[in-house]
């Protein structure tokens, strides 16, 4: 486990998350794409129809988020991330595609945690409810697709430092796992 | 008789949810300094730390604290020597409506099956209650779906008891992990029947935090859970740590001689609730 953040930039590469370890801090800047359920189930549909999706994953992260409404003049509004769990029946679909890594909260299932592993992504968990102090990090947001969605229309965000930490590396390590065994009594 | 508006009501109910939304209590701030002085993960500190900013940052900028704006749960006590002049119901449900869109609030409410969002957060969850005197109490309690959906509901054997209330509390809490955004606050509501315990449940967690139950021996349970809970190691987002609840709050009713019904309903650290009387 690193003590320092470790700065990421996407589209990551096999080298970038090769060194991202469980319970490593990381700072990303650079682009991320939202995406939560009902955009998620859009986006396999497409798949299950031979159809490209709206944006390339390759080397990019996901970022499970549905703001709230931008007030006038600000970027974005509070933007914390949502449970991880409900998009895991969708995830390894992407994750065959290229996509190296996904921002949530919460634990994921055997099959996500074996997907990344086997096409080396992560999963970065960044602080449930810190929804205003993360929203400061976002400086650019513009939505790309599905925008009768409202809140779940896919976005591109622009981020600087967007605080997350290594839940799960590609070495199938859990973060959850680690941490509970390390404070139960 | 005392005579109360339906738009009193409203504009009472709009000033709710935007305050609802963006002050964190006092008593839940409290509670979370308290804890991050003795939290042993140097993770927990971190995510304990941020959620303290980021109620800082809420209450200052009148920014939403959590992006899940929640459905909004209302409890209205109304003084039998009050009359209203119209309905209750669609003052609300108006209050919310003018509330979720210009405090610029997430609408998160849709149709159970064909997801379609109702676009202005309606309907509103209204829980009434008669009560003494000629006043209105509006308690709302916006829920998020992240802690929600980590509730759970038994139906026990009256010859458990008390030892499997207590696993049933703690497997609920075990289970949730990380998902419910922890430090939560775990609501328990026992006995009743089948609905009574869920509501139970909730109305336990308008409880301030840091409070004693009235009731002693309640009390001395929910020391007890709360300590077995944190000693479950979950920690401040799942991440491990000694802060997995800040409190337990339990509420009781009768019950049917045949049934044990027990409720636990997960709060989040974002455990808002505001209350305005009329």
């Amino acid at each position: 486990m690193n003590h320092h953040p470790i700065k990421i930039t996407p589209p990551l590469t096999d080298a970038d998350v090769e060194k991202l370890k469980v319970g490593d801090k990381v700072l990303i800047t650079g682009v991320l794409y939202t995406a939560r359920d009902a955009a998620h189930k859009r986006l396999i549909e497409l798949l299950d129809k031979g159809e490209k999706l709206p944006f390339d994953v390759k080397g990019q992260l996901i970022y499970y988020v549905g703001p709230t409404p931008a007030k006038p003049g600000q970027v974005i509004g509070s933007a914390g991330p949502t449970t991880s769990g409900r998009m895991d029946v969708y995830t390894p679909r992407l994750l065959e595609l290229g996509l190296k890594g996904t921002i949530g909260k919460g634990q994921r299932s055997q099959e996500v945690i074996d997907a990344m592993k086997k096409n080396k992504a992560v999963y970065l968990a960044a602080v449930g409810g810190a929804a205003a102090l993360i929203a400061k990090t976002i400086k650019r947001a513009e939505i790309i697709v599905y925008e009768d969605l409202g809140p779940e229309a896919i976005r591109r965000l622009e981020v600087k430092d967007f605080p997350a930490i290594v839940v799960n590396d590609i070495y199938g390590s859990d973060l959850f796992k680690i941490g509970v065994e390390k404070y139960k009594k | 008789m005392r005579h109360i508006s339906t738009s009193e009501i409203t504009s009472k109910v709009k000033e709710l949810c935007i305050r609802a939304a963006c002050e964190l209590g006092s008593d839940v701030v409290l509670a979370l300094e308290g804890f991050r002085g003795k939290e042993e993960s140097p993770l927990g500190k971190e995510v304990l730390d941020q959620i303290i900013e980021n109620a800082q940052i809420a209450l200052k900028e009148d920014a939403p604290m959590c992006q899940d704006t929640g459905i909004a749960v209302f409890f209205v006590e109304i003084g039998r020597n009050a009359t209203i002049d119209g309905s209750l119901e669609d003052a609300i449900n108006e209050g919310v409506r003018q509330g979720y869109a210009e405090g610029y609030l997430r609408k998160s409410v849709c149709h159970p099956l064909t997801r379609k969002n109702t676009e202005d957060n309606t309907p509103a969850i209204i829980h009434t209650n008669i009560v003494d005197g000629d006043k209105v109490k509006i308690t709302i309690a916006p829920k998020g779906a992240g802690s929600e959906n980590m509730s759970r509901l038994a139906m026990l054997k009256p010859s458990q008891g008390l030892p499997a209330i207590k696993d049933f509390v703690i497997n609920t809490v075990k289970d949730a992990g990380g998902n419910p955004c922890p430090p939560i606050i775990v609501g328990i509501g026992i006995g009743g029947n089948f609905e009574k315990s869920a509501i139970l449940a909730k109305e336990s967690l308008l409880r301030e935090v840091g409070s004693d139950n009235p009731d002693k021996e309640l009390d001395a349970l929910e020391k007890e859970l709360l300590e077995k809970v944190n000693n479950l190691g979950i920690g401040p987002m799942g991440f491990g740590g000694r802060t997995t609840a800040l409190a337990v709050h339990i509420k009781t009713a009768p019950c049917h001689i045949a049934s044990l019904p027990v409720a636990v309903n997960v709060q989040c650290h974002a455990a808002r609730h505001k209350e305005a009387i009329i």
